[in-house]
């Protein structure tokens, strides 16, 4: 089997350079790279253009990199939970493109399918159809959006193996295999590094081949959000 | 008038049996505390979740396992996981029955805004267009005017458009109003409204036919 594995999540992003575009996985702070997110923090890495639904909270995931100044700009679903992002875009400093949730998502999966665009109805007769080309099916509206073509993706799995293979863990799930396929190259850190051979090949979401460094990430801080709960009965 | 918790509760009247249901943030995921005993429906999270249970109780709080909304929840048992692209696939290819969310206006041909205002306020569609675009049932839970004052049902919205030509239902703090080929036609009143209030607290017209009833929310 081929061997994707790097020491570490430095490794991992050493040739990711300055105005890379650059897939993110997670939904809100819910399986995001933690450790690839600080690994840019430290290189310094300028400009990046991230592809991410979320953009972090003012002090955790992506909201690292846009207090730095790293990211140029943002294309996200939904940004509202970022007050340092708000400023940065109300100001025209950091430029961002919102596009619907299932848009984005289908988008990595077409890239990943070898796919060059999709026509989805999300958006029909909305500011985000102004430019873009439409066709008509069975009497629907849809918009032709294109598959991403980005140089880079950088996922967090729950468990992975030196293949590359993944898996990951309830709704940490959310956009990281999409984003995975997506990548040119694909950066996956995981909670826990296994033996060839435990994976068994009826559960991997993410086949190794389309991840091409693998590292076993530390000190997950895995944020809550929101903290729900309810009374003990 | 109704509370927040009492537009929840008339709207889990329009829940049946056998749903697929996705709920929106805010007053929409209020509505899954009240749906009744013996109507059976999953919850669809657009994160990646059927079969959403309630909120966890405290310590058994998962950092994996959150809603739409990034809150904390459970999973029933026969409850699944899938990825971002799956859950709008079944949203797209019209799956899911119902769909519950909230709005900052509405027009009486079933248009939506509610993810911007230009200069102030940007937080993004989320799903919200991937859902209004291809639900077959789509129910708004708003209140009826906003802070301001004004108006949110009208003629035409103010706002950058969601969707178009797609709200069924609006349930306000107010009134029940179906969206008919014709305009906003008055179904029910709160408890204690008039429809002369309603009327007044309506930017377009309400097609009126005979008496309109009080709802019943318990």
């Amino acid at each position: 089997m081929i061997n994707k594995v790097v020491a570490n999540a430095d490794e991992a992003i050493k040739d990711i350079t300055d105005n890379s575009t650059i897939l993110f996985g997670g939904f809100g702070l819910c399986g995001i790279p933690e450790n690839c997110i600080n690994a840019l923090v430290r290189k310094g890495t300028k400009g990046i253009t991230a592809i991410s639904n979320n953009a972090g909270v003012d002090d955790f995931g992506l909201g690292l990199l846009l207090n730095t100044k790293q990211i140029k700009k943002m294309i996200a679903s939904y940004v509202g939970e970022n007050a340092e992002f708000e400023r940065q875009m109300l100001s025209g400093e950091l430029e961002v493109d919102l596009i619907p949730q299932g848009t984005l998502a289908t988008r990595c999966l077409a890239a990943g399918y070898g796919m060059p665009a999709i026509f989805t109805p999300a958006g029909v007769g909305t500011e985000i159809a102004e430019g873009k080309e439409t066709r008509n099916f069975n009497g629907k509206e849809y918009l032709m959006e294109m598959a991403f073509d980005a140089p880079f993706a950088i996922v967090k799995a729950w468990k992975g193996d030196s293949a590359g293979n993944l898996i990951f863990r309830s709704t940490a799930r959310n956009f990281n295999p999409l984003m995975a396929m997506a990548g040119k190259i694909t950066i996956a850190e995981v909670e826990e590094l296994v033996p060839l051979g435990e994976l068994n090949p009826d559960y991997i979401h993410t086949p190794g081949i389309y991840v091409h460094r693998i590292f076993k990430g530390e000190n997950y801080e895995k944020r809550i959000e929101q903290r729900t709960v309810k009374a003990k009965v | 008038m109704l509370d927040k918790n009492g537009i929840a509760k008339r709207i889990a009247k329009e829940v049946k049996d056998g749903m697929y249901v996705n709920l929106g943030i805010g007053i929409p995921t209020l509505v899954a505390n009240f749906i009744p005993a013996g109507i059976n429906v999953e919850l669809q999270s657009e994160n990646g979740i059927l079969g959403m249970g309630p909120f966890p109780t405290e310590g058994e709080e998962d950092a994996d396992l959150i809603n739409a909304g990034k809150q904390t929840v459970t999973l029933l048992p026969g409850a699944v996981i899938f990825d971002s692209a799956m859950s709008f696939g079944m949203i797209r290819a019209c799956k899911v029955d119902l769909t519950i969310l909230g709005a900052m206006e509405v027009s009486e041909n079933g248009d939506i805004a509610n993810w911007k205002i230009p200069g102030k306020m940007v937080k993004g569609m989320g799903g919200a267009m991937d859902l209004v675009a291809s639900a077959k049932n789509i129910i708004v839970a708003m209140q009826h005017v906003n802070k301001a004052g004004e108006s949110k049902l009208l003629k035409k919205c103010d706002l950058p458009l969601t969707g178009v030509n797609c709200v069924k239902k609006i349930v306000t703090e107010l009134a029940v109003i179906e969206v008919t080929d014709k305009g906003f036609k008055l179904l029910e009143r709160a408890p204690g409204v008039t429809v002369e209030h309603i009327i007044k607290s309506t930017d377009a017209n309400l097609i009126i036919e005979g008496e309109i009833p009080e709802m019943s929310i318990d």
